[in-house]
């Protein structure tokens, strides 16, 4: 492969979109948290006119994923290749897909509420990728010069997201009842208490996370089986417990643990919730500690 | 199974209570087993197999990182043999690691035997009864129907592809038999990946082997720079054949934002297959291995191999070849060891840089600024003095023990033996003759790796996944529909997660009610 020309004004546009998609955000984020605070209200005809603000700030969300998708676009282009081949891009192109996912999955009522969860993380993981991960565009080393950084990348990337709004849902589920929650006086307790009225209930919650992780295992499953036949054809072995391998298998081994809870009695409900948000801990660990402090094959942060 | 009619998953057979077992032997080693086969014991063995495999990525494994393994052991004299004690080197192949899954194995096993023989009845058995009320039943609903609604509801189910049998009051309806198949493939073919793995490990080898332009691998044991056998490995399962390095070729991106990042390693091979195989040339890259009967062979390093020629005061040659330089850094400054024992006077031994593009530190130490080769440079330092050579004790090539050896040349105190292009000659202190760079040859660095279990662990991943698809994703419900006094009601009851149960009750209800029962439960 001869190296591919670099388009570096189309690479700063693209970030230009990026920071315009934060910028955005930050207004949907604001315009779902009050409408919390709306829908939440003592007065009826506060809480009535609530639903106009959630459409906004879906249309805003909406505008913000728009951007956000043009610059990761454009990325990809200025570098004539799929956009997430260094700790920036995954985290642009993977914010993208959650909210994609989420804007897709509004279908499920139930859901709507998390918006300012993920909302929020989104503009977490952007604001973390422009100022700590960034990195020029770069040509791909041979290493990653496979079909299979579109196939166990994208897929790796989807089974995050769904992790995630499974772990904003157990949240949720857990704080319904801690008993400081529902008993504190202590007005960030009354406040909690207040947001998690606008929350379906409790069996409603803890199922919707069930089914949100179960898609995540079956999706990280494939990425796990991906990443073996990829590295066969790139490091000469289908496993050989790279560091990022062991924290692949560790999550995974979480979440199979996490559908046994399931089904075990006394370790379903509160128990599993807790072992979803381990699990979703362990994602985060894997994408952020082990990539930039743990020696191994898997180093394309792009960082010195 | 608990006929629990919560929402939560209950596809499995819930742990059961601990309860005082039975005096004796035997009733201890069946509560043991209960216990060990029981789903509690998976979670918390699953947990611990979480748990326990995270010291593998905090210390380095000899597997992975052998070097790693030695830096630490001279970093942490103390702390290391400790650690390497319990195994924390070789995590995934310690004790207690194999501990923890060979009970996983046992424990999925002892479960997985007895629920095959509990799913192959219930393939040929027909749906339960329905319970007495449905009082339990979250999904129900009541309507008034006729005379004709139970054959209605027979035929609707039947339609959906349930299994239904009725008798003159009930209709009994079970589907989605395939979320326990789905589970049990699953399952099995997990033990199918574990002896594939085992069985592949046992079988398979690997070996290294550096290859200079123009040099041959021959596939037996003598050519390897290192090799790793299964357990199973004998010297017959090495099948004869030959691979030549024609010519190694890497592209460096000379773009500003960009500089020096690789974007092409090519290694043109001539591979002969069999004693008297045609030759056949093929290109290996980075994701491209050359696939050959009975070992795949990968590009895993390469790098610069100056050819050099010694000579002694009386112009006799002392050593001359092309000399593996290691890369140190991204822009390949390289270090290359030459050992020279038959010098005269006296042996002495080099400890070699090499610069594809030699520029200038501030400090004004050489460093390489550009992995291609643009503008090379070579340094050397030697050292005179007894190499060790000589007693018959194996040393590394790539190293040079300067310990007890006299610096001749090289470093601030000494002159310089400095080459800056090809066919160049300069002479080396202390009388000790001449070098020469003749040309500058590259390597690549291959893997010649054999498993033949790789596609069995590929199928059996496979079935391992769309059993897993099929058993999460599959719903599992009965569904009866019974006539009582006034109408007709349905209940259904699922076995796990089951997003559609409620709306198989409405959806029926609507199909089958002429007219919505005054007592209509929610």
């Amino acid at each position: 492969m001869k190296p591919v020309l670099l388009d570096v004004n189309l690479a700063s546009v693209s970030l230009i979109f990026v920071y315009a998609a934060m910028a955005i955000y930050t207004i949907s984020f604001l315009m779902f948290v009050f409408h919390i605070a709306q829908a939440t209200s003592d007065k009826k005809s506060v809480r009535d006119s609530s639903s106009r603000l959630q459409r906004a700030s879906f249309f805003v969300l909406g505008f913000g994923a728009l951007l956000h998708g043009t610059g990761v676009t454009l990325r990809g282009i200025s570098a004539h290749r799929v956009p997430w081949a260094n700790m920036y891009e995954f985290s642009i192109s993977g914010s993208f897909l959650i909210v994609l996912i989420f804007l897709t999955a509004l279908a499920v009522k139930e859901i709507r509420v998390i918006a300012a969860f993920v909302n929020g993380f989104a503009l977490l993981v952007l604001g973390t990728a422009t100022t700590t991960f960034y990195v020029q565009i770069k040509t791909l080393m041979p290493a990653l010069q496979s079909y299979w950084l579109v196939i166990h990348v994208t897929v790796a990337v989807l089974a995050t997201a769904f992790f995630n709004i499974a772990a904003a849902l157990a949240v949720a589920y857990l704080l319904r009842d801690w008993p400081w929650v529902t008993s504190s006086k202590s007005p960030i307790a009354v406040l909690i208490r207040r947001v998690l009225k606008a929350f379906p209930d409790s069996a409603k919650l803890e199922r919707l996370s069930y089914r949100f992780n179960v898609v995540g295992f079956i999706l990280w499953s494939f990425t796990l089986i991906a990443g073996a036949i990829w590295a066969e054809r790139a490091w000469h072995r289908y496993w050989g417990w790279d560091t990022k391998e062991v924290w692949t298998f560790i999550i995974w081994t979480i979440f199979a643990g996490y559908l046994h809870a399931n089904a075990t009695r006394g370790w379903s409900g509160r128990r599993s919730a807790w072992l979803s948000l381990v699990g979703f801990a362990a994602i985060l660990f894997n994408f952020t500690i082990v990539n930039l402090f743990f020696k191994g094959l898997h180093v394309y942060s792009g960082l010195k | 199974m608990s006929g629990s009619s919560s929402h939560r998953p209950s596809d499995h057979v819930d742990s059961e209570e601990i309860t005082s077992p039975d005096i004796g032997f035997r009733g201890w080693l069946r509560w043991f087993w209960r216990q060990l086969t029981s789903m509690r014991t998976a979670l918390f063995l699953l947990l611990l197999l979480a748990t326990a495999a995270v010291p593998g990525s905090i210390y380095p494994q000899r597997s992975a990182d052998p070097n790693g393994v030695t830096l630490y052991f001279s970093n942490q004299p103390d702390l290391a043999p400790w650690l390497d004690r319990f195994q924390f080197f070789d995590v995934y192949s310690s004790a207690w690691f194999s501990a923890i899954y060979i009970l996983l194995f046992v424990s999925l096993i002892g479960c997985v035997l007895p629920r095959s023989l509990v799913h192959a009845r219930a393939m040929v058995a027909a749906p339960p009864d329905p319970p007495k009320t449905f009082t339990r039943l979250k999904a129900k609903a009541s309507f008034e129907g006729s005379t004709t609604t139970l054959d209605e509801a027979f035929a609707e189910l039947k339609a959906r592809r349930y299994r239904v049998v009725r008798d003159g009051k009930t209709v009994s309806a079970e589907r989605g038999y395939l979320r326990e198949t789905g589970n049990l493939v699953f399952h099995i073919s997990l033990i199918g990946l574990l002896v594939a793995v085992a069985v592949g490990g046992g079988l398979s080898y690997s070996g290294q082997r550096v290859l200079i332009e123009g040099e041959t691998l021959v596939n037996n044991l003598g050519s390897y720079d290192s090799f790793a056998p299964g357990t199973f490995f004998t010297k017959d399962s090495l099948t004869p054949f030959t691979l030549k390095l024609k010519k190694f070729e890497a592209v460096f991106d000379l773009q500003a934002v960009n500089v020096g990042t690789p974007t092409d390693f090519r290694a043109s091979v001539v591979s002969r297959v069999g004693v008297n195989g045609k030759p056949k040339t093929s290109v290996i890259r980075v994701n491209e291995p050359l696939e050959l009967p009975g070992a795949n062979v990968y590009l895993t390093g390469n790098g610069y191999a100056p050819v050099l020629t010694f000579r002694d005061a009386n112009g006799d040659v002392s050593f001359s070849g092309p000399v593996i330089y290691l890369p140190q850094d991204a822009n390949y400054t390289s270090l290359g060891v030459i050992k020279v024992p038959d010098a005269s006077p006296k042996q002495f031994g080099v400890l070699s840089f090499y610069y594809p593009t030699v520029a200038k530190l501030k400090s004004g130490a050489l460093t390489s600024a550009f992995p291609g080769n643009v503008n090379p440079a070579i340094t050397m330092s030697v050292y005179v003095g007894n190499l060790g050579l000589d007693n018959g004790m194996p040393t590394n090539v790539f190293s040079l023990q300067v310990h007890g050896l006299k610096q001749v040349a090289g470093g601030k105190k000494h002159p310089k033996v400095e080459l800056t292009k090809e066919g160049q000659t300069v002479e080396l202190p202390e009388n000790l003759g001449t070098v020469t760079w003749d040309s500058t040859k590259r390597y690549a660095s291959l893997d010649i790796d054999y498993n033949p279990a790789q596609l069995w662990i590929f199928l059996f991943a496979m079935l391992a996944l769309a059993g897993l698809i099929v058993s999460l994703l599959v719903p599992r419900r009965r569904v009866w529909v019974r006539k009582i006094s006034g109408g007709f009601e349905v209940g259904a009851l699922a076995k796990g997660d089951d997003a559609r149960l409620e709306q198989t009750v409405i959806d029926l209800k609507a199909k089958l009610a002429t007219k919505v029962s005054k007592k209509v439960q929610k």
